[in-house]
């Protein structure tokens, strides 16, 4: 049915196909714009296809390994390289999987989106090659199993996206937000980089499989972890090292935006892959894992408060997505404080990190969703000025039901999928220390008041003269923001389903450590 | 409730499609008092028309409530905190460059001192 050659060749192809569109794509556009449609949806929709197939893969078939240069995964070991992988190696287990499938789903509903919301504008031809640039930036950030090679693929992400957050220049203020979000990206990136070079140093290799065999957790090694951590959560916008976002995701378009949120999401990745691969048991887990819970609580405090007195919606919901990553934080940093006490694992530590991933691909989902609507309202009015907008639920019907859904999603009202995982978090917190369980859920109560504003300022209120013409988002849009939706409501739904075929995978293969390195080493 | 939807939290659990047949048998309530309710009422008459204690409709765009002036009182009983955390957030690179490199020290520190 489908060639073995795509299935055993999915994690080249998944990089491939996207970074070679994206180069392509200028030369497209010199055609016709409709061409280029095409094609752009055409190497995103085929990137996604190729994406998912390889996370089935994953999840029925176990961790796949895909070496570089190689004939065979088997020749993860050189015979003449002393025992050291020297090839770049894509590892994708359970946990890359799943960041594979908010990719993919993510990366397509909003190119279809991209197609009409950006329509009007010029310079597409460079919007839609830094967009499939993200979009592979993305993919290997989570598939790489090689350290250096992740730094490689942020820093695309990171170029890509800078490029992006400025598309719309706007008097010069995005090319301002731009402007911090490289600097910061480009300080992180470095301490990064000297992080591996640390690595290099001390275990002559690069290899996140090797560096976790060969770790000793010296001196050397707790520099690396915090330079790594200090990083990585700056990147994915934890408090207090979040000021960048509001700036650069008010001022992005809004497809953007809601790409950026998988990217912070990307970076979040990274970070759970440093503590728990490279590091796990060597490290003193409680105070590292406090460390993550102490961020986890400031960024969902910090984010709700900050969130609740704005006026431009795109930063209200900036702040909420600093908020959100706390839940995130949270949830693993629970998990990884009682990391090696097998009884607090399997009491509560494995749920609170289940929780927190299962956070991860709902806020990409309702998240993603949220910053779209905006989109389709600026689109149509013109601002992010919620003093300006009102009765907009007379003329833009679909595009509330879409934003009811993605508030109530963020605001952990049942039935929807933000709900079932903080639950989860909620309920295992709450045995690991009750006080940070009810200050988790005084930050859902604050998300609601919050949304309930954005709400009433939106689409209540008797239809306004001046948007007397205002007609619903073009129908691209609407699928785009259908696409999430619809996953919103079937993980609000069927919340076990995905737990138990994607999340707990997850959550077990972050924490297995053996069974990460044994596929490298062993040669799976 | 069929198992498969039930998610199992460790000390509870949760089946959204049971909550769903919660709210429907509360829509169907809701419905049927509405129902018993005033017949006479026309939609598009008089009947519809706002009452202002006999004072004339204000023009559409003064009567909405715009984001600016809700949440007045939860920002003044929080002023205290809300003057202390905005000005933080001062949008100069430099600080945030600051912000970074403070945390990362003090990390430093703390992960050094509990090692």
């Amino acid at each position: 049915m489908i060639p073995a050659f795509i299935v055993e060749n999915s994690p080249a192809l998944m990089i491939i196909v996207p970074l070679v569109a994206a180069f392509i794509t200028p030369f497209i556009g010199r055609i016709s714009h409709g061409i280029r449609s095409l094609w752009v949806g055409g190497a995103m929709a085929t990137t996604s296809a190729v994406t998912l197939l390889l996370a089935f893969d994953v999840y029925n078939a176990g961790t796949r390994l895909y070496v570089f240069g190689a004939s065979a995964a088997s020749m993860a070991l050189p015979p003449d390289s002393g025992g050291i992988p020297i090839r770049i190696i894509f590892e994708v287990d359970p946990m890359s999987a799943l960041m594979l499938v908010i990719t993919a789903v993510s990366g397509f509903a909003i190119v279809l989106y991209s197609l009409a919301s950006e329509k009007s504008h010029s310079g597409l031809e460079s919007y839609y090659t830094l967009y499939l640039l993200m979009i592979t930036g993305i993919l290997g950030m989570v598939s790489t199993g090689d350290i250096f090679n992740f730094f490689v693929f942020l820093e695309i992400l990171s170029l890509a996206s800078a490029g992006l957050i400025a598309y719309r220049i706007d008097g010069g203020v995005a090319v301002e937000a731009a402007l911090k979000y490289f600097v910061l990206s480009t300080i992180g990136a470095l301490a990064i980089l000297v992080a591996i070079g640390i690595y290099y140093g001390e275990y002559n290799a690069l290899n996140m499989a090797m560096i976790a065999t060969r770790m000793q957790f010296s001196l050397l090694d707790q520099v690396a972890l915090v330079l790594i951590i200090a990083a990585l959560a700056m990147k994915c916008g934890a408090v207090p090292m979040h000021f960048w976002t509001p700036d650069a995701y008010s001022m992005a378009p809004s497809s953007i935006t809601a790409l950026l949120v998988v990217a912070s999401q990307a970076s979040l990745y990274g970070l759970f892959r440093t503590v728990f691969t490279l590091y796990n048991v060597t490290l003193n887990a409680f105070t590292v894992g406090w460390l993550i819970i102490i961020l986890g609580i400031l960024s969902m405090v910090v984010g709700v408060t900050m969130a609740i007195p704005q006026k431009n919606v795109k930063r209200l919901m900036a702040y909420h997505a600093v908020s959100q990553t706390g839940y995130m934080l949270l949830g693993v940093g629970v998990g990884l404080a009682v990391l090696g006490n097998q009884s607090l694992m399997d009491a509560f530590g494995y749920m609170a990190m289940e929780g927190g991933i299962f956070h991860i691909i709902n806020h990409a989902m309702y998240k993603g969703l949220l910053f779209l609507t905006a989109g389709a309202i600026f689109l149509r009015i013109g601002t992010y000025n919620l003093n300006k907008m009102g009765g907009l639920g007379h003329s833009m019907k679909w595009t509330m039901i879409f934003f009811i859904i993605g508030a109530l999603a963020i605001a952990g009202i049942p039935p929807f999928n933000g709900f079932a995982s903080k639950l989860m978090i909620y309920e295992s917190v709450f045995v690991f220390n009750p006080i940070i369980a009810i200050i988790a859920m005084v930050v859902s109560i604050l998300t609601l008041a919050s949304f309930v504003k954005v709400f009433h300022s939106i689409f209540m209120g008797p239809k306004l003269p001046e948007y007397a013409e205002v007609k619903e988002a073009p129908m691209p849009m609407l699928v785009g923001m259908g696409i999430l939706a619809l996953v919103v409501i079937l993980f609000g739904l069927f919340p076990n389903i995905v737990v138990e075929s994607l999340i707990a995978p997850a959550a077990h293969a972050l924490v297995d450590q053996g069974a990460y390195i044994g596929a490298v080493l062993g040669g799976a | 409730m069929d198992l498969a939807t039930t998610l199992v939290t460790g000390t509870g659990f949760w089946n959204p499609l049971a909550w769903i047949l919660g709210l429907i048998v509360a829509f169907i309530i809701a419905w049927i008092i509405y129902s018993l309710g005033e017949k006479g009422f026309k939609q598009g008459t008089a009947q519809a028309e706002p009452f202002i204690s006999g004072n004339p409709e204000p023009e559409k765009g003064m009567v909405h409530v715009r984001a600016g002036n809700l949440y007045w009182g939860y920002m003044e009983a929080l002023k205290g905190y809300y003057d202390r955390l905005v000005p933080i957030h001062t949008g100069n690179l430099h600080d945030y460059v600051l912000w970074f490199l403070g945390i990362t020290a003090l990390f430093l520190v703390l992960v050094v001192v509990f090692v």
